[in-house]
């Protein structure tokens, strides 16, 4: 076990560093740099431009040094927890973020714990009820949920609270606890919001998890040894309990590593429309104004975020399923 | 058969039997089964495909939907770029058949707009009276086909100096039914491109992976490992966010192709390279290296062709991803920009509670994206069904 788990955490690395070089050349990848557009952008309020202060500045942020230095400087800092500097706020990137990232992991998380709570129970009861009526209707439920983009989703849920409550849906906790400390009443009030957020960006994960689990445990049930236990005269229950199911969570860990990425972007979405105090209205602003440094600190929390989900999720997978610990390779 | 036995020592009579030979009177075949036995493949998928009514059904939606986006022009009432100054934000109107029980064909009733001053709200009521007959094939708004021929002729349009607006009208007073039509073209075709895009990319990198093994596929593996781990969404985003502001819609629409194909062709080279791991095994391909063929013709030639049709069918089932990858990043301002208009462009419109409070026809654009998802899921399933036909 501890054999898997060396390695498996060694293949992570990688893995990590090849996504830090992808976002890093996204984010170079546009003409010029910050600095030229906030001088282009003074030269059009008509105000004069230091061109000395501006060349101290690069120079400062190692502008002037080709983008491998950079890239190796860039990775050297977010190591040592400094994720470079936001020119657009004018402070480092870990002062701005706040706790967004914390918040960005929390909905994700719920997220996930919603999936499951809701998937396990009608995944279950559409397997050992194929064909029938109720069956029927949670299939077409589920197509719904994955035809239904979350932005979409998120603006019907608006609609429809706008209509019937009043009220506006929307942010992760009331105003007035914005930028305050954690505390029992800021808790209480992000639990409140939560909800609505972990319903839109639940429901399409939700959905084709249901639809792959039910094939999962039609599958199993099919079994010869399910067969046997009947024949003996085991309770429907109990032998369902016992045995496919427990097949069927080996899998519902690993389909983590599935729909982790899709409830990330999903997550993403669903913050810009809801205006959620998560990393995304910020990811989509720092994107526009090119301030890249943010941006791609964001990108690369988000992939971290992912690749640790999944990372968790084969951890857990192995220490159900012995055959994973024992095979060693191949992470699928 | 009684005759009597030769005496001993002569031989037995010989036994020919005069009934016509038949060999397959074993295993006798009715005229149906016949037929399937000699079906070719495409035929039995064809078959197998046609008993899925759900993807039949979608195929054949999908089909008239692509047929019509070719002729949008001419099936949309009104210009994609009309503004009709007097009815902004107007309420979709009804179409009646009878006018005070008398049957008079469709029609329009005529509209009124008061200013309330009290909440500067525009306010339309039926004018009773006024009875617009819609026209079938007239002349109406000019457009020009496909920017080439100039034409007037609609399929429907309004009566003279009436209006007719189905889904009504946006902030600058134009027909978002026809919007929906044009931003139809937009949007169907970005799928259809996307996916020419990351199928080729698929074929080529998983081809060499799963066919070469050693290093390259070993590589491939890592970098679909880490295409796979980020988010798609914010990737999309990032990518669109650079595309210079100087480029034209045009050039963006491209770039929103080849961005949403770029990071799609994992699923495919996966796909194609865990089938050829397996299939490379095989004799045919040893006949033809042994012939002197080259990797690129056993691959493209002899490897492909035999799972093609799984192919489509995978290809089939991530269109839908594409096309709500467009909606979303136009959504959000990062992916086409007007005039280009397509179901994303159109939501826009929709963004804040108070629009869709006040006018919540500017969310009708959101019925043709999940009846088209839904269409792809659904031909998707049936093609993945059908592409294995001897199961």
């Amino acid at each position: 076990m501890l054999r898997y788990i060396i390695w498996r955490i060694a293949v992570m690395i990688p893995t990590l560093l090849l996504i830090s070089a992808l976002i890093f050349i996204i984010i170079e990848l546009p003409p010029g740099d910050y600095f030229e557009s906030y001088a282009a952008e003074l030269r059009a309020m008509g105000e004069g431009v230091d061109m000395d202060k501006l060349e101290a500045l690069r120079a400062e942020y190692d502008f002037d040094k080709p983008p491998v230095v950079r890239y190796f400087h860039w990775l050297a800092g977010m190591l040592q927890g400094d994720f470079g500097y936001s020119f657009e706020y004018q402070l480092p990137v870990s002062d701005v973020v706040g706790d967004r990232l914390w918040l960005t992991v929390l909905v994700s998380f719920v997220t996930i714990v919603f999936t499951w709570v809701i998937a396990f129970p009608i995944g279950m009861y559409s397997a050992t009820h194929q064909y029938s009526w109720g069956d029927y209707g949670l299939t077409f439920l589920g197509l719904i949920g994955i035809a239904i983009p979350n932005f979409m989703l998120a603006l019907i849920l608006m609609y429809f609270a706008n209509i019937w409550f009043g009220t506006s849906i929307g942010h992760l906790m009331d105003q007035q606890y914005l930028g305050e400390p954690m505390s029992w009443a800021k808790a209480k009030s992000i639990l409140e919001h939560i909800w609505i957020p972990v319903i839109i960006i639940g429901t399409a994960g939700t959905a084709g998890m249901i639809r792959r689990l039910r094939a999962n445990l039609l599958d199993e049930l099919q079994k010869q040894y399910v067969m046997t236990a009947r024949a003996k005269g085991l309770h429907p229950f109990k032998t369902l309990v016992k045995y496919p199911m427990r097949m069927a969570l080996n899998f519902f860990m690993s389909d983590i590593g599935s729909i982790l990425p899709a409830i990330i972007s999903g997550a993403e979405i669903t913050a810009i429309v809801l205006s959620l105090e998560t990393t995304g209205p910020m990811l989509i602003k720092a994107l526009q104004s090119q301030d890249m440094y943010l941006a791609g600190s964001f990108l690369m929390f988000l992939a971290f975020l992912t690749v640790i989900g999944v990372l968790i999720s084969d951890l857990a997978l192995a220490l159900l399923d012995p055959r994973i610990r024992l095979q060693g390779g191949s992470t699928k | 058969m009684n005759a009597p036995l030769p005496p001993p020592g002569a031989p037995l009579e010989h036994y020919v039997s005069t009934a016509p030979f038949d060999p397959q009177s074993v295993e006798v075949m009715t005229e149906e089964q016949m037929r399937v036995y000699q079906a070719s493949q495409m035929r039995l998928m064809w078959w197998k495909f046609k008993r899925h009514r759900l993807a039949l059904a979608s195929g054949i939606f999908l089909a008239t939907l692509y047929v019509m986006i070719v002729f949008c022009e001419f099936l949309a009432p009104y210009n994609l770029h009309t503004r009709n100054v007097d009815f902004i934000h107007a309420p979709p109107q009804p179409i009646h058949m009878f006018h005070e029980g008398q049957f008079v064909g469709p029609f329009v009733y005529g509209r009124q707009m008061n200013l309330n001053m009290d909440t500067l709200k525009r306010e339309y009521t039926d004018d009773r009276t006024d009875v617009q007959p819609l026209r079938f094939f007239c002349r109406g708004d000019g457009y020009e086909f496909w920017g080439l021929f100039e034409g007037d002729l609609h399929i429907v349009c309004p009566a003279e100096g009436g209006q007719m607006f189905l889904l009504g009208t946006d902030r600058l007073g134009r027909d978002v039914l026809s919007r929906i039509i044009y931003g139809a073209r937009i949007s169907l075709t970005i799928g259809l491109i996307g996916i020419t895009f990351s199928f080729v990319l698929g074929i080529v990198i998983g081809g060499l992976a799963g066919y070469h093994g050693g290093v390259l596929d070993l590589v491939v593996q890592r970098i679909i490992e880490v295409l796979q781990s980020i988010p798609s969404i914010p990737l999309w985003m990032a990518l669109a966010a650079i595309m210079p502001v100087t480029w034209s819609p045009i050039l963006i629409y491209f770039g929103i192709t080849v961005i949403l194909g770029l990071f799609d062709w994992t699923g495919l080279a996966r796909a194609v390279r865990s089938k050829l791991l397996s299939l490379r095994e095989e004799d045919y391909v040893l006949a033809a290296q042994l012939m002197g063929a080259k990797s690129s013709r056993i691959i493209g030639r002899h490897l492909i062709p035999g799972f093609m049709s799984h192919l489509i069918a995978t290809a089939t089932i991530s269109i839908p991803g594409m096309i709500l990858g467009e909606t979303a990043l136009s959504f959000l301002g990062l992916g086409l920009r007007p005039p280009i208009t397509s179901w994303g462009i159109l939501l826009t419109e929709a963004r804040s509670v108070s629009v869709i409070a006040f006018y919540p026809w500017l969310l009708y654009p959101m019925i043709p994206v999940i009846l088209v998802i839904l269409a792809f899921n659904f031909l998707g399933d049936g093609l993945r069904d059908a592409a294995d036909p001897y199961r």
